[in-house]
């Protein structure tokens, strides 16, 4: 049945999303689909809707109209349960992920414990597994504020992949780091995409994008403007608002 | 460079950057207390004063009454430190529900918070004390300080909600995202992830308000109740010398004396380990 829906429906779809705060449209009519096993790059300028478009998709943020889709399945729905939605949808924040009142195994091991009600010992056995292959085996007892914002980064990557989750949703994770703590984190991600996770990103990293994506939406005015692979959307962008950005991006020294 | 934070008021108080320094505070400290001494003992009422205000007769004599009252405001603070933290945290959270559903929720705390803050703490034990026993409820408690006790903790809750609000939106909106990503309902989210944060947020000023209700105990006794302030009063109406108050009041200052020391002391340390935690 798997094979034959995720043949059938793209893993996530959006379709004529709108999105207010107030009178301020900011997503308005977005049509976005995503396949299994697809890296997907968001870029835009800043206030374009990134973030809220990914807060959308977990569910954090009600929309206002249209439809949001796993497997082909309405999550926007009323009556769908959302705690159910959220856990097969990872999330991470560009800053203050971690829960800095806890150790990096307590935060990773929270969801798990407390949303699924597993058992602590199973629980801690998957994150310390988790957490060393992504090289923190020696961070486990630590509490955020005494480790690198590079390793909170990983550790939040690590705690939203506790649930096993089907499309991973990363906002700009590297915007607030230093830049040589950039790398690391870029390269979990990297390791992510050669496993094959579904992922969306929300990126000012042009060079990263142009690297682990296969493909990149430019969003423009609530929509997605223009949808390339990346060497095509980099390379002859179609669009003169692309242009524009690619062009300050190029400027400001980012690709 | 954490020295300033390191130091509680008092330490600081005579703090010596050399024992110079240390000569020279003490000097001064000597001359102006001394100096205000000498005006007061000095100026033309002082004997009524004294005898009035200050006779050591009296004090002794009033003492047992006086700390007999001040057991009723021991027992009041007691049982009011014990009921404001959990009704106000009670209803901070149900101001912080979100979501349509929790609309009504979210109504009843701000009313709540609204009405309690805005009553003069005063008002609400006279109301209260004597308003609710007037009405002759079957089933509900007569006693003034049973109802002195519940307006003392509506008000004092209601501005502690507030402190825990500050407290719940000071933690930045992408930890309860988080929390929230991880599939904990809202209520899991505020209990694992925000609260904590947040309570520790505004322990300094939890311990002020601390400080505060232990003197505002005693305004129980504008319901006749026989606590420290009242016995005075009642001794003081007989004899005519205002010495009792003396007793209440040095009763008052050696427990909130200590508090606010220990509140002081509380805040600096928890700036410190603040300050020290930022890598
Ligand atoms: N909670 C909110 N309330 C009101 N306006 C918001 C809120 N979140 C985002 N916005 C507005 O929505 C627009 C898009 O924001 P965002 O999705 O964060 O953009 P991006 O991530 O692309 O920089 C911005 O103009 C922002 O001010
Ligand atoms: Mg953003």
């Amino acid at each position: 049945m798997a094979e034959h829906a995720a043949a059938a429906a793209p893993k996530l779809e959006l379709v004529d999303v709108v999105k207010r705060y107030g009178d301020r449209t900011v997503l308005d009519g977005m049509t976005l689909s995503i396949d299994e096993h697809e890296v997907v790059c968001l870029i835009g300028p800043s206030g374009c809707g990134k973030s809220t478009l990914l807060r959308c998709v977990d569910l954090l943020d009600p929309i206002d109209a249209g439809a949001i889709r796993l497997d082909g399945q309405a999550i926007t729905r009323p009556g769908v349960d959302t705690n159910a939605v959220r856990r097969r949808i990872g999330i991470v924040f560009q800053s203050f992920n971690l829960f800095p009142h806890m150790s990096v195994l307590d935060n990773v091991t929270l969801g798990a414990r407390r949303a699924q009600r597993r058992d602590r010992v199973d629980a801690e056995a998957q994150a310390r597994e988790l957490l060393d292959r992504f090289g923190l085996g020696d961070k486990i007892d630590e509490f955020p504020n005494r480790i690198s914002g590079g390793q909170n980064q990983r550790a939040a990557i690590v705690r939203a992949l506790m649930s096993d989750p089907e499309i991973l949703l990363l906002d700009e994770v590297t915007s607030a780091l230093d830049p040589e703590l950039v790398g690391e984190v870029l390269g979990v991600i990297r390791e992510l995409a050669d496993r094959g996770l579904t992922m969306v990103l929300a990126t000012h990293e042009m060079g990263f994008a142009r690297d682990v994506a296969h493909r990149v939406c430019f969003l423009h005015e609530g929509r997605v403007l223009e949808s390339a692979p990346p060497q095509e959307l980099f390379g002859s962008p179609r669009h003169e608002r692309t242009q524009q950005f690619l062009q300050r991006v190029t400027e400001a020294g980012r690709l | 460079m954490i020295a300033p934070a390191r130091e509680s008021a008092l330490s600081g108080f005579f703090r010596q950057e050399g024992a110079r320094a240390g000569v020279i505070a003490v000097v001064s400290t000597v001359v102006f207390f001394g100096g205000a001494a000498l005006a007061v003992v000095n100026s033309p009422n002082w004997p009524r004063v004294r005898d009035q205000f200050f006779s050591g007769e009296d004090f002794v004599e009033a003492w047992p009454d006086v700390v007999g009252g001040f057991w009723l405001n021991v027992q009041l603070f007691f049982w009011a430190m014990l009921l404001i933290p959990v009704v106000a945290m009670l209803v901070a959270v149900m101001r912080s529900l979100r979501g349509p559903a929790f609309a009504p929720i979210r109504l009843l705390s701000v009313v709540f918070t609204d009405v309690f803050r805005g009553v003069p703490l005063i008002l609400l034990i006279l109301l209260l004390g004597f308003g609710v026993p007037a009405l002759q409820i079957a089933g509900l408690p007569r006693g003034a300080t049973f109802w002195g006790l519940v307006a003392l903790t509506l008000s004092y809750s209601a501005y502690t909600a507030e402190i825990y609000r500050s407290g719940i939106d000071a933690v930045p909106e992408s930890q309860r995202s988080s929390a929230r990503s991880l599939g904990l309902t809202q209520m899991q989210a505020l209990r694992f992830a925000i609260l904590p944060q947040a309570v520790r947020n505004v322990v300094p000023a939890l311990m002020n308000t601390v400080v505060s209700l232990q003197k505002d105990v005693a305004l129980i006794s504008v319901l006749g109740v026989r606590d420290a302030t009242r016995e005075a009063q009642i001794i003081t109406s007989r004899t005519f010398n205002y010495t009792p108050f003396l007793a209440a009041t040095v009763l008052f200052l050696l427990v909130s004396i200590p508090l606010t020391r220990y509140v002081d002391w509380f805040t600096a340390r928890d700036r410190r380990l603040r300050s020290q935690a930022q890598v």
